[in-house]
C-alpha cells in the first residue's frame, strides 16, 4: 500500500496547509470547482477543508456520473427491464436512483425484472454468452474513463456476432459540461456563483488528456489544474490554482503528472472515436441540454445499439418537487440548501440523485459531515 | 474447501443431491438426519429424538439468540457457511457476557443441492461446535423446491449463561469510556467478496470467522466491569458504533491510525472503492470500559489468540447528537455515519 498512503501523509498535508496558509491572500476569497465527485469524495473523507484556511471554498461540480443522468433516461431503462424484458446490466450506484415517481431499478428489480449489478462490461457479454434466448443490455453511464470499455465490449460483440447484447448509451463529455458551466449566466452574468477555477478531473483526463481544457481556460479567463483524487493531489492542485489566482494567469496545469499527459491516451481515444460520435444534444440533470456533450453510438455498430434495438417510449418523466439536486450540480446551492436535504431525503431513501451515489455532493455531505455545518451556524463546536 | 477431507460418507454418495422426499416427514428424511446430521452433530442430547431438547442448565441469567444465515458463496476462504452459522451465534451469545453452552440448527436446503457438499458444511458446523465447547441440541430440517433458494440457508439459535456480576449492555457507555477493537477489520467482508462469481481476484485474504467467547471470557474474568461489548457484523465497525452510540446517547471520537486494517483488505478496498469501516467481520468484537480499565483489558485480549491485534482506538464522549466522528489519518475529521443501503463499487 506504499503507493497510497504515501498521497495521505499527514505531515506533508501540514506542510502543504500552511503553504496554502501562508500564499492564500486573507483580503480575498477563493472559490475552486471541484469538479468530479472524486475529488468531493476525497474532500469530505479526508477532511481536507479542515486544513484548507476559511477564505479557500470547495464548490462542488456536476462529475458525478449518475448524479448527472435525467430521470428521463432512468425511467427509459427502467422500461427496459420491465416492459421488453431484457436483462438489464448495470453498475451497482445506479440502482438506488430515483425515477419518475421514486421508481428505481432496485424496486424494479423487486418486482421481477431481470436487473443485475455488474462490475465490468466483461461481465455483459458474459451473460449475454450465458444466456442466448434472452436479449442483454448493458446501460452505460460515465464520463470519458467509463467509455473506453463499453467501446471494447461493443467491438468484442461484433467480433463474436454477439447479437443479444445492446448498449443503452449514456456516456457524457466533460469539456463540453464545464463550458457550459461557465457560460452559464449564474457564473458568467450574474456571478451568483462565484467560480475562481478548476480542479480538472484526474481519471478522465489520463483519457482525454489536459489539451481540451486549454479552450476554456483562456477564453474564460479561469485556470484549471489537473488534479488526483487522493487528498494530497487535491491540496496541490488547490495551492496551484491559488497561486495561478494570484498571479492572474489562467492556464491548464496539471498536478496528476503521474497519470496525466497532455494528449492523454491516445488508443483508448481511438477505439472510442471507432465507436462512438458526439450527440448534436444531450439532456444533463441539472445543467438541462448541452450540445455536443455526449456520445452516441456510430451507425456501423448501430446493431448494439438497444434505442434502435427497443422501441422506447416517449413518456413524461419528472423529478420529485423541490429536489435541488439540479442546483447542487451547477454548484448554485449546497446540499444544505435545500429543504429535503436531511429530512426526506437521505442516504437510505434518496430523493435525487446526488443523495445516493457516494460521488454525489449531497452524500458526501450526509455522510461525512451533516452536522458540522449546522453546529458551525449554531455556534456549537463539533465534538 | 472442496470436499470433506475424511472419507467419504456413504449416505451422501448414495443419494447424491438433495430432493423433496429429504423434507417430507418419511423414511428419507427420517435417514438424512440419522445418516448425515446427527453422525456428525450426535452428542446425548441431540441422540435423545426428542421434539424438543431437555436441558439441565446452571444457576444465573440466560443469554439467548438466533441468526439465520445466507452467505454467498457459501465456501470461502477462513470458513464455509457451517463454521459460520455456529461462531455467528456463539458471539451474539457471547456479547452480553455469557458462557454459550447450546445450538439449535434449522436448514433449509434447495432440492437439487449435493448432499456430499451439505454434508461439508455439516462436518464443519460440528467441529467448529466442538471446538467452541458447545452442542448442538436440536434441529430442523425443511426443502424448497429448485430456484426458491441458494442451496443451503441455516438459522442457528443460542443458549448461555451470564456469569454473576456481569452486567453488560448497549446502553452502557458514558463519556471518558475507552473503545477497544480486537483486531483487524473488513477481512470477512472483502474475503467473500473475493470469490463472488462476477468479482474473483487473487488474494490470502481470510475471513476472521471465529468464536470469540473464549476471548470473552478472560476479558470478563479481568474486568467484570465491562460496559459495552458487541460484534460489528454486518454493517461493520461504523454500524456497530452508531448502534451503541444511539443506544447510549453519546458521541464517539475515533483514531482513524489506531484502527487496525490488514494491508490486504485495505488495498483491495482501494481499488473497488469500499470503505472498510463498513465491511463485515466475523471474528472480531468492540469493548467499551471505563479508561482505568483500558490498558488492563488490552494486555489480556493480547494474550488471547483472537485478540493479538487489539487496539485502543478512541474515546466515548458527550453529544446529544450521537455522532461516530474520526480523526483521519489525514489530520481532518470526519463523521462516520450508519451505512445507507449497500455499499457499491464506485463506477468513475
Amino acid at each position: 500500500m506504499k503507493y497510497i498512503s504515501e498521497f495521505r501523509a499527514p505531515d506533508l498535508a501540514e506542510k502543504l496547509g500552511q503553504a496554502i496558509c501562508a500564499e492564500a491572500n486573507p483580503e480575498r476569497t477563493y472559490h475552486l470547482m471541484e469538479f468530479c465527485g472524486g475529488h468531493t469524495h476525497a474532500i469530505f473523507r479526508y477532511g481536507v477543508q479542515d486544513l484548507m484556511p476559511a477564505n479557500v471554498h470547495f464548490v462542488h461540480g456536476p462529475g458525478c456520473p449518475v448524479c448527472v443522468l435525467p430521470v428521463r433516461r432512468l425511467d427509459d431503462a427502467v422500461e427496459l427491464a420491465e416492459r421488453h424484458g431484457v436483462i438489464l446490466c448495470t453498475y451497482g450506484d445506479m440502482m438506488r436512483v430515483p425515477g419518475t415517481k421514486q421508481r428505481s431499478l432496485i424496486r424494479a428489480k423487486a418486482d421481477g425484472a431481470d436487473i443485475r449489478m455488474i462490475y465490468s462490461t466483461q461481465d455483459v457479454l458474459k451473460i449475454a454468452r450465458d444466456n442466448p434466448g434472452r436479449q442483454v443490455v448493458f446501460f452505460a453511464i460515465g464520463f470519458e474513463t467509463t467509455t473506453p470499455p463499453t467501446a471494447v465490449a461493443i467491438r468484442q460483440a461484433k467480433a463474436e456476432g454477439l447479437s443479444n447484447f445492446s448498449v443503452f448509451c449514456n456516456h457524457v463529455l466533460t469539456p463540453a459540461a464545464i463550458q457550459h458551466i461557465l457560460a452559464s449566466p449564474e457564473v458568467h452574468e450574474f456571478g451568483t456563483v462565484k467560480i475562481d477555477g478548476f480542479l480538472g478531473p484526474s481519471h478522465v483526463s489520463s483519457i482525454i488528456g489536459y489539451a481540451p481544457y486549454e479552450g476554456f481556460a483562456e477564453s474564460f479567463g479561469k485556470p484549471v489544474v489537473i488534479s488526483g483524487f487522493e487528498p494530497l493531489d487535491v491540496m496541490q492542485a488547490s495551492l496551484m490554482l491559488i497561486r495561478q489566482i494570484n498571479e492572474g494567469r489562467h492556464v491548464v496545469e496539471n498536478q496528476y503528472t503521474r497519470v496525466v499527459t497532455r494528449l492523454g491516451n491516445l488508443k483508448a481515444q481511438n477505439l472510442v472515436a471507432d465507436v462512438f460520435e458526439p450527440r448534436p444534444e444531450f439532456e444533463w440533470r441539472g445543467l438541462g441540454t448541452v450540445a455536443n456533450s455526449a456520445l452516441r453510438i456510430r451507425d456501423r455498430y448501430a446493431a448494439f445499439d438497444a434505442e434502435l434495438r427497443f422501441d422506447i417510449t416517449q413518456k413524461h418523466s419528472r423529478e420529485v418537487k423541490s429536489c435541488e439536486c439540479p442546483a447542487i450540480l451547477r454548484g448554485v446551492k449546497k446540499p444544505t440548501d435545500c429543504k429535503l436535504f436531511g429530512t426526506v431525503c437521505t442516504p437510505d431513501t434518496p430523493m435525487g440523485s446526488c443523495m445516493v451515489s457516494s460521488e454525489g455532493a449531497c452524500a458526501a455531505y450526509w455522510t461525512y459531515g451533516r452536522y458540522r455545518e449546522q453546529a458551525a451556524n449554531t455556534g456549537e463546536a463539533a465534538a | 474447501m472442496n470436499a470433506p477431507d475424511h472419507e467419504l460418507a456413504t449416505y451422501a454418495t448414495r443419494h447424491r443431491a438433495v430432493d423433496v422426499t429429504h423434507g417430507g416427514g418419511g423414511r428419507a428424511m427420517a435417514d438424512l438426519i440419522r445418516d448425515l446430521f446427527t453422525r456428525h452433530l450426535g452428542n446425548e442430547l441431540l441422540d435423545q429424538g426428542h421434539d424438543s431438547a431437555l436441558l439441565s442448565v446452571p444457576p444465573g441469567r440466560l443469554a439467548m439468540s438466533t441468526d439465520g444465515h445466507v452467505v454467498s458463496p457459501l465456501f470461502f476462504p477462513g470458513g464455509d457457511i457451517g463454521s459460520l452459522a455456529v461462531h455467528g451465534t456463539i458471539n451474539d451469545v457471547a456479547m452480553s457476557g455469557a458462557r454459550p453452552l447450546f445450538l439449535t440448527a434449522a436448514f433449509i436446503l434447495e432440492e437439487g443441492f449435493p448432499l456430499e457438499r451439505l454434508e461439508a458444511i455439516v462436518i464443519s458446523m460440528a467441529n467448529a461446535a466442538r471446538k467452541a465447547g458447545v452442542l448442538v441440541v436440536t434441529g430442523d430440517t425443511k426443502v424448497v423446491e429448485k430456484g426458491k433458494g441458494d442451496g443451503v440457508f441455516i438459522t442457528t439459535t443460542g443458549l448461555g449463561v451470564v456469569p454473576e456480576g456481569v452486567h453488560i449492555s448497549g446502553d452502557f457507555a458514558h463519556r471518558g469510556q475507552k473503545i477497544i477493537l480486537s483486531g483487524t477489520i473488513g477481512d470477512h467482508g472483502i474475503a467473500i467478496l473475493s470469490k463472488r462469481e462476477n468479482l474473483e481476484f487473487e488474494t490470502e485474504i481470510r475471513s476472521d470467522s471465529a468464536a470469540l467467547h473464549g476471548l470473552v471470557a478472560d476479558m470478563v474474568a479481568a474486568v467484570p466491569g465491562i460496559a459495552v461489548l458487541r460484534d460489528p457484523t454486518r454493517g461493520g465497525l461504523a454500524a456497530t458504533l452508531n448502534e451503541i452510540a444511539s443506544q447510549s446517547k453519546v458521541g464517539m471520537m475515533l483514531e482513524e491510525t489506531a484502527i487496525p486494517l490488514n494491508e490486504q483488505v485495505s488495498a483491495a478496498c482501494e481499488l473497488l472503492g469500499l470503505d472498510p469501516l463498513y465491511i463485515a467481520n466475523e471474528g472480531k468484537l468492540i469493548c467499551i470500559c471505563e479508561a482505568a480499565d483500558a490498558e488492563r483489558l488490552l494486555a489480556v485480549m493480547r494474550a488471547h489468540q483472537h485478540g493479538r491485534q487489539a487496539s485502543i482506538i478512541g474515546t466515548v464522549t458527550e453529544d446529544s447528537n450521537c455522532l461516530v466522528q474520526m480523526r483521519t489519518r489525514f489530520g481532518g475529521a470526519r463523521v462516520v455515519d450508519w451505512l445507507a443501503g449497500e455499499q457499491f463499487p464506485r463506477i468513475c
